[in-house]
């Protein structure tokens, strides 16, 4: 006996009942197809969440004053200002750090001739852009220089830009904030809405100097941004950060730090586990009715081998031994579901590409879970083969020949 | 020389019947030569079915010893069993029992394809095994395309593609009207004659029986009288 007279065998009893073994396989190719579609949706998901904290700067650290305690008081976070330019400039020093972005920011409201909108103004320098990973659609950023000498530039969100100027080109134009007139140099690119739901486009970004001490009249900043090399270098550097700046701020071994230090990374890593968990939810949600699918070829099985018996007797008495007819069975249910795998793969992959074409979900085809729903599709075929398949082979060749 | 292809002695069989034990051969003792046509004779229920079923290696005895072309068979096992009714056993049946929704040329190929045989002669073979019963231009008919006279040739050409040493009928001509069953007679009296086939045939009516160049009844269980 060998395997091309055997799949020959299974091949020949599944065509003479076409019709029956396509609607076998359906179950199949339902299972097949929604595994793939749904582990596309939940591996979509998981890269949108990617790119947005990459756009976001996912290996940045963001370095604020903290809560200090005086007295017995414990005021706010925030609320001292222990954080100064040169703190920035000593922590570009630390190994893994890319680049380092002070900022300080207020709410101001902006003018340009008659218009006027409510936003806020933040301070910087030019490695702003690189640490929010934020270029710009028009005209350029301001300069170190223009930072040194405080001078009244400044660069739009999109959000402002349209407010205030509407189709209009602001480059070269002035717009006045708390009575400073500042000279528009560019406009930063669409960002949308954070993953906190604020505008984040609805911004005017100026030298850090000429809002510190021409706007707001302080001389520390609100908060230092730190891009570093990836994301395992984030970790050891917020620990030299610290270190750092506790040495900086002349902090004794006692007291607390004056300062709090998040990390991004942090929030990526969240965000990922929570979209993981959503892929494998809907991947197992479809792999019941892969699952399904198996018992209905189960059931036809048994059908058919009862329906069968006759047949098998004859198959018998004609030679056949008990292992031919069980590989035939189980050679019947296994490419029953492997039909139905690769029909469903196909389905699964459609339905994907017209979900992503019609709808709002981003979807991204993974072959780690086509190869799992094939191989499990072809599982599920040979488990709830077996079964039919053995109880064919056990039947006693005279009580077989004897069914009517 | 003459070679004994059945030699059977002292069989007995009991079975369940919805729970009363029916001994259904009581010490048979039989022997059959090659190239003889035997016709074994009895009423319903007189164990003819049973014997044929130990005699096809379809079931075991309870009891005596059984030799097919000098091979004790009551010692082997399901596989070795199914060897023997591929290679040196070929049956036909009262109703048939062709493969249903299967071709003519695709029923007589099936026991070749447990032999193991390849399919180019697997259709070589078979091809010319229908041609021998006289259905070679009814090679891709179904059994429902065929009368019973046609598919019982089927079933003859299925039981000798694989050259057995003995042909088992049951009944060969149970459910055919006398023309067909006369034809189906002649033909295998001619394989007996021409090609030296041995045949052992099952039948409870005298006129076909006859046919035969020897005759056992069985009554009761036991080989009563010979001729």
């Amino acid at each position: 006996m060998n395997w091309a007279a055997v799949l020959h065998l299974a091949l020949m009893a599944l065509w003479r009942n076409k019709s029956r073994a396509m609607l076998t396989t359906l179950g199949v190719i339902i299972g097949v197809a929604s595994v793939i579609a749904m582990v596309s949706i939940g591996a979509g998901a998981q890269k949108r969440i990617a790119e947005q904290l990459e756009s976001m700067g996912a290996n940045t650290l963001v370095i604020r004053p903290g809560s200090v305690t005086r007295g017995g008081v414990r005021t706010g976070m925030g609320s001292v200002t222990s954080l100064m330019r040169t703190d920035a400039e000593a922590v570009r020093d630390i190994t893994g750090v890319i680049a380092v972005s002070p900022a300080v920011r207020t709410s101001v409201q902006v003018r340009y001739r008659g218009a006027n909108w409510g936003t806020v103004v933040e301070g910087v320098t030019p490695e702003y852009i690189s640490v929010r990973n934020w270029p710009l659609t028009e005209g350029e950023f301001f300069t170190e220089q223009h930072v040194v000498s405080a001078d009244h530039v400044c660069v739009l969100g999109q959000t402002v830009a349209r407010e205030l100027f509407g189709l209009a080109s602001p480059i070269g134009e002035t717009i006045v904030m708390k009575g400073v007139a500042c000279q528009v140099r560019g406009i930063l690119s669409v960002k949308g809405a954070s993953a906190w739901g604020s505008d984040e486009d609805d911004r005017v970004v100026a030298p850090l100097t000429t809002v510190q001490r021409k706007i707001m009249g302080i001389d520390y900043v609100d908060s230092i941004e730190v891009q570093t090399a990836g994301r395992e270098a984030t970790y050891q550097v917020m620990g030299e950060v610290k270190k750092l700046l506790r040495q900086r701020h002349r902090l004794l071994e006692d007291q607390p730090d004056d300062f709090r230090v998040f990390n991004r990374a942090e929030l990526a890593k969240t965000s990922e586990e929570s979209a993981k968990v959503f892929t494998w939810l809907l991947g197992s949600i479809a792999s019941v009715s892969l699952l399904v699918g198996g018992i209905g070829i189960m059931n036809i099985m048994l059908v058919s081998v009862t329906e069968r018996t006759r047949e098998i007797g004859i198959r018998m008495a004609l030679g056949a031994r008990r292992r031919d007819i069980l590989w035939q069975f189980l050679l019947e249910a296994l490419l029953l579901s492997a039909a139905g795998g690769v029909i469903g793969i196909f389905f699964g992959l459609g339905g994907a590409v017209l979900l992503s074409r019609f709808s709002e979900f981003p979807v991204s085809v993974t072959p780690w879970s086509i190869v799992l729903a094939f191989s499990f599709a072809a599982l599920v075929g040979i488990f709830f083969g077996l079964h039919p398949a053995r109880k064919a082979s056990r039947l006693q060749p005279i009580e077989a020949l004897r069914y009517e | 020389m003459t070679r004994e292809i059945i030699k059977i002695e002292g069989l007995h069989k009991t079975y369940a019947l919805d729970g009363v034990q029916v001994h259904a051969l009581r010490g048979i003792d039989l022997v059959l030569e090659q190239g003889e046509y035997l016709a074994i004779m009895g009423p319903s229920g007189s164990g003819k079915s049973t014997l044929m079923n130990i005699i096809g290696c379809l079931d075991i005895a309870d009891a005596g010893r059984y030799w097919l072309n000098g091979q004790d068979v009551t010692q082997l096992s399901g596989g070795q069993l199914a060897q023997i009714r591929n290679r040196e056993l070929g049956f036909v049946f009262q109703n048939f029992n062709l493969l249903p929704r299967t071709t003519a040329l695709e029923n007589v190929e099936t026991p070749l394809i447990y032999a193991g045989i390849n399919k180019r002669e697997r259709r070589s073979r078979s091809e010319e095994m229908l041609k021998l019963v006289g259905l070679g231009e009814r090679l891709y008919h179904l059994p429902n395309q065929l009368s019973g006279g046609q598919q019982q040739r089927v079933a003859i050409a299925r039981a000798l593609v694989t050259q057995p040493s003995l042909l088992l009928a049951d009944e060969p001509t149970g459910n055919m009207d006398s023309a067909t069953s006369a034809e189906l007679l002649t033909l295998l009296d001619k394989l007996n004659t021409e090609q030296g086939l041995t045949i052992a045939l099952i039948t409870h009516e005298a006129d076909v029986a006859a046919r035969a160049q020897r005759m056992v009844i069985l009554r009761d269980g036991r080989l009563e009288a010979s001729s």
